[in-house]
């Protein structure tokens, strides 16, 4: 029974100890921005520097391409930097692995919010990566801009999710573009769907639909973990589908033309525009066989779209500034399509960073990117952010490949979301880029 | 319960290894309180991934330490008890309180693990290793094909559940502080992580542990003594099971997702270098094992960066060195870190008892 | 009907890949009673050696044989540097060494090579070819695949069967000590079926690779697939490694193209957990219980 008592006092003395020491508030530190927005400075934002986020897949199935992106978006702002900063701030931006993994976006951007307390995110990558975090994002007020990728979450529905703003042109008036035009084109045609697995797939289809229902004789769907696409294709040739409609990551252009050439299977092709780029395709593709892949391109012939001009046009001045910056800041390897895309979200950011005004904070920012109209961009479709909308670029035109060449074959068609018709608007396309390469927006009343 | 038992609780109650482990746990709580109270939400974040991976190591080392069985599904087993809680919290205005969702993880682990456990009962050596590493890699896929219910490759989101208002204010009370989302996972996390670990130990002492030991050393000798190996082999797995289905829910609400992604047969793997690492069948060896999955990636990617590698290599050197150290603590250390202490300690207390096996070593 | 005919040719194309890779698991069971669960990064490294003599310009058969060589002496290595210290001990050793050796041989290639993928040649041609209005689905590398497993199979039985040293291998791996007491240098035996098992792995793992995207994961799910087929033929027989490679190759299409492609590895591990309880030795295992 001693023993008892003597084990009890001591354990008693403990706890006791133990929550007195922790009552006294033992060391606690303020915990970073969520919940209390009276902090002096704003998060991720001091007197020289501003820090942005981005997740991206640098490894993994969907690497190839989408692995370059970031490193264009850093040469410009290198080159923002060297030339004095945004409002005296230069722009420290810092790139996080995901894998394509939502699982790894979710550790990482928990690392990029709460670890290095950056000021927003910018251009994370990824439909089923970016959907694991963007709750998180808006719950805790982070701004969540110019996300990459195309699915209608990022922006339709900006009172669920007020810090989060797309860029590119959704994959739903993607989709009903390209189903218009395959409408008006080819209205004979058995139409056949490769889509990935997730909202990129819903989304696309969803649009598609709205103009070439009757034509669709086959939907086959894939899941990004899974290189095994023989059955999809099979399928697809089985249903006699004579076009084919790819909404897929770069990887799977890849596979999906390997496969068909081994089953004999030669429709017609019309990728989206996000894994269509010749250039990678056919490195991805060069090594497969001493000769059955030759030189002549594997997308040759193949149509897609386009939104922003790609390294192809040499004589836009868009694409001469991309190449005067890459050479200057630009790493290892040339400039590709990848790398304009990067360069031109970044671009989008220095116009919003630079409307938010001398002082930005995370909630002027947004506001600031709810009123970006029609300054001078990149983009040949101009934006249509509102405080109803957080989808970016209205629209895009369809090319079809000719050698590593893009061949417009429309005129700019803009639309939006649901029964809103199809316009045509170039207005976007014929502006170029300032001077200094720099924009020159005055901050936002 | 039958009044038998029930007077076996009451002898229970009165012997020292029970007394022994709440106490410990209780002094446990005391450390986690001080600890989560005085860091930053980003290392609160990583002591709750610390939390859920502690949980399903102890499991499995208590299942290939004390019971023999090498599994390398317990991955599988996590993913179960993961979807299980992301398919109650996910789009959920009102979600079912807490201690309710990590049962029902458990539960339904358990009967997956039945499952298993009898189909694994009778394979040994290198069989059980293949056919559970043969369920770790065909889980995500499981995952997938069933898209339509648990969300496919993008998997189920799952919302920072709220701690309630009683918790909220005990703790308050306590500390003075406020508890965060982030906190508050920390918390029930470690909370889970020891019950779950008074509660292993308890077993490890107790008759029940000595029948698995037994069926471990010699299956014959087992038999023979009137336990019945089969049985004992499910009742350890179902066990082992039970503690990475709570893992795996906890594991839920920490990342926010349960996707067929995060459950690669990387962690499986890691869960067995952790196992190894601490020394097979140690409780204490399965927390170090914990500690270094969750924060050695980190530091030893700062010293890749540090020495001239890229970003992408360096993020290589934390599975290199799971890997080096599983394979130099087999060939150097089977007792694993904490084994190999432990007997040094030992054999300076007492210098002639000298292990017979260095595989018995392992095995406490 | 052209659906079931691409299935099954595909099915065999693979299958006959998976028994390469079931017969070099086989011999090292059979020589040293342990799963080499190493097998699949050892081939997968193996296939970058011929990767990047493949980039450096030089033809795809010098890559080829590099490949095979270089497993030839990593088997060896890895047998003698790393297995010997464990033989002869509990199993779970081995099992937890092989185990590291899976990590540590995937992050070193992930370190040196990188992780992204890369696109990895096919000779003899990827197009399928035509026959009276259906599809065969067989490239020209397709034969080959067959070809070359099957000349592999044959050189090893030639090895076995009728040469002084695959004697001497057959007799170490069926009793070390008498063996040694009748003057065989069991130890080398035991390095040369590793090395012997991992060229074949090695093969297997560039028949994967032709024509298909690699990466350093690319050999991880047929190390299970492997090992079921090993387990279906029974661990013991290399003929059963063949035979159930087969077999499985050929379900596991059939399940990838009728059902999905995700439940293909859950396909693999329902197999294995009716061969175990059903015939636990093995569809053609000589191995038989001694009754007393």
């Amino acid at each position: 029974m001693k023993r008892w008592t003597k084990q009890m006092t001591r354990i008693a003395g403990l706890i006791t100890v133990g929550a007195l020491v922790a009552a006294c508030g033992a060391g606690g530190r303020p915990s970073s921005g969520s919940s209390s927005d009276t902090a002096a400075a704003e998060v991720g934002i001091t007197k020289d520097t501003v820090t942005v986020g981005a997740t991206f897949p640098l490894t993994g199935v969907a690497a190839p391409g989408y692995s370059e992106i970031p490193t264009g978006a850093q040469a410009y702002f290198d080159y923002v930097n060297a030339n004095g900063g945004v409002n005296g701030r230069k722009i420290k931006y810092i790139v996080r692995d995901d894998g394509y993994n939502p699982t790894t976006t979710s550790e990482v951007t928990n690392e990029l919010v709460l670890k290095d307390q950056v000021f927003a995110m910018l251009g994370a990558l990824g439909t089923p990566t970016h959907s694991a975090v963007v709750d998180f994002l808006n719950s805790e007020k982070v701004p969540d801009l110019f996300v990459s990728s195309g699915s209608i979450q990022w922006g339709n529905d900006p009172k669920a999710k007020p810090y989060t703003f797309g860029w590119q042109p959704d994959y739903e008036i993607e989709g009903k573009i390209i189903g218009q035009w395959v409408a008006k084109n080819m209205p004979d045609a058995k139409v056949g769907l490769f889509l990935q697995d997730d909202d990129l797939g819903v989304d696309s289809e969803k649009g598609v639909r709205r103009y070439i229902d009757k034509q669709i004789v086959k939907v086959a769907k894939y899941t990004s973990g899974n290189t095994d696409v023989a059955p999809q294709i099979a399928a697809l040739k089985a249903s006699g589908a004579d076009l084919v409609l790819g909404f897929n990551v770069p990887a799977y252009t890849a596979l999906s033309q390997l496969v068909a050439m081994k089953l004999n299977y030669k429709p017609k092709w019309f990728y989206a525009n996000i894994g269509s780029d010749p250039e990678l395709i056919g490195s991805l593709l060069s090594k497969f066989s001493e000769g059955a892949v030759g030189k002549v391109n594997p997308l040759d012939g193949v149509l897609t779209t386009e939104y922003i001009p790609g390294v192809d046009a040499t004589d836009n001045a868009w694409v001469q500034l991309w190449q005067k910056v890459w050479d200057k800041h630009g790493k290892d390897g040339h400039l590709t399509n990848y790398r304009i895309y990067g360069m031109s979200e970044a671009y989008a950011f220095v116009q919003a960073l630079q409307a938010a005004g001398k002082n930005p904070t995370r909630k002027g920012i947004v506001d600031a990117v709810e009123k970006m109209g029609n300054d001078a961009g990149p983009p040949l479709a101009p934006f249509r952010y509102s405080a109803d909308s957080h989808l970016g670029i209205s629209g895009m035109r369809v090319v079809q490949l000719k050698g590593l060449v893009a061949d417009p074959l429309t005129p700019v068609l803009v639309t939006d979301l649901g029964a809103a018709p199809i316009k045509e608007d170039d207005s976007a396309a014929k502006d170029g880029p300032p001077a200094s390469g720099i924009p020159e927006v005055k901050p936002a009343g | 319960m039958s009044r038998v038992a029930f007077g076996s609780l009451i002898g229970h109650l009165r012997r020292t290894p029970l007394r022994r482990n709440l106490i410990g746990g209780l002094i446990g709580l005391v450390v986690v309180i001080l600890v989560l109270e005085s860091v930053s939400p980003f290392r609160q974040g990583q002591f709750a991934t610390m939390a859920y991976l502690g949980i399903a190591v102890g499991g499995l080392t208590v299942l290939t330490g004390l019971n023999g069985q090498l599994s390398l599904g317990h991955g599988a087993l996590m993913a179960v008890g993961a979807y299980t809680a992301a398919l109650m919290l996910h789009d959920v205005d009102k979600p079912l309180p807490l201690p309710v969702v990590m049962l029902l993880s458990v539960l339904v682990t358990v009967v997956v693990g039945a499952v298993v456990g009898v189909a694994a009962a009778r394979l040994h050596g290198p069989y059980i290793a293949g056919a559970t590493l043969a369920l770790a890699v065909a889980m995500p896929g499981i995952a997938s094909f069933f898209g339509d219910n648990l969300g496919g490759e993008q998997g189920l989101s799952v919302s920072t559940p709220e701690a309630p208002g009683w918790f909220a204010d005990a703790v308050y009370f306590l500390t003075a502080h406020d508890v965060t989302g982030t906190k508050y996972l920390a918390y029930v996390g470690w909370i889970g992580l020891i019950i779950s670990f008074v509660l292993l130990a308890n077993l490890s002492a107790s008759r029940v542990g000595r029948t698995w030991r037994a069926v471990r050393d010699d299956e014959a000798a087992a038999e023979l003594a009137g336990i019945n190996v089969g049985r004992a082999r499910v009742k350890a797995f179902v066990v082992s099971a039970a503690c990475a289905g709570l893992a795996g829910g906890v594991m839920a609400m920490v990342v926010r997702i349960a996707a067929p992604s995060g459950f690669p047969l990387t962690l499986s793997l890691s869960l067995l270098t952790a196992v190894v690492l601490g020394g097979l069948g140690s409780l204490f060896g399965a927390l170090i094992g914990a500690a270094l999955l969750t924060f050695l990636p980190q530091a030893v990617t700062g010293l890749g960066q540090s020495l001239g590698l890229g970003d992408l290599q360096s993020a290589q050197l934390a599975p290199l060195v799971y890997g080096l150290t599983l394979v130099l603590v087999i060939l150097l250390a089977p007792a694993g870190l904490v084994g190999t202490i432990r007997n040094a300690w030992r054999r300076r207390q007492s210098p002639d008892t000298a292990p017979i096996h260095p595989q018995q070593e392992a095995m406490q | 009907m052209q659906q079931l005919l691409t299935t099954f040719l595909t099915g065999l194309t693979l299958g006959m890949v998976y028994a390469a890779f079931a017969l070099a698991l086989v011999l090292i069971w059979r020589s040293t009673r342990i799963v080499n669960f190493a097998q699949a990064p050892m081939a997968m490294i193996t296939t970058y050696v011929a990767l990047v003599i493949v980039d450096a310009g030089m033809s795809y058969w010098i890559g080829f044989a590099a490949a095979l060589l270089s497993g030839l002496v990593l088997g060896a290595v890895i047998e003698r540097v790393v297995i010997r210290p464990v033989e002869g001990k509990p199993e779970i050793n081995a099992i937890i060494l092989t185990l590291g050796l899976f990590v540590v041989i995937h992050a070193v290639a992930a370190i040196i090579f990188g992780s992204g993928f890369r696109s990895f040649p096919a000779p003899f041609g990827l197009r399928g070819f035509e026959a009276g209005g259906v599809t065969i689905a067989l490239t020209g590398f397709a034969v080959f695949t067959i070809c070359s497993v099957a000349v592999v199979m044959l050189l090893l039985v030639a090895l076995f069967q009728h040469t002084d040293i695959g004697l001497k291998m057959r007799a170490s791996a069926f009793n070390q000590e008498v063996s040694r007491m009748l003057g065989v240098k069991v130890t080398r035996m035991l390095t040369l079926g590793w090395a012997l098992a991992a060229v074949v792995g090695s093969l297997s793992g560039l028949l994967i690779a032709g024509g298909s995207l690699v990466s350093p994961s690319y050999m991880d799910s047929v190390v299970v697939y492997g090992f079921v087929a090993a387990v279906l033929g029974g661990l013991d027989s290399p003929g059963g490694a063949v035979v159930g490679g087969l077999l499985l190759g050929v379900s596991l299409s059939f399940v990838s193209g009728y059902v999905g492609s995700d439940l293909v590895a859950l396909a693999s591990l329902a197999i294995l957990i009716v061969v175990l309880l059903v015939r636990p030795a093995g569809l053609f295992s000589h191995a038989t219980a001694r009754r007393v």
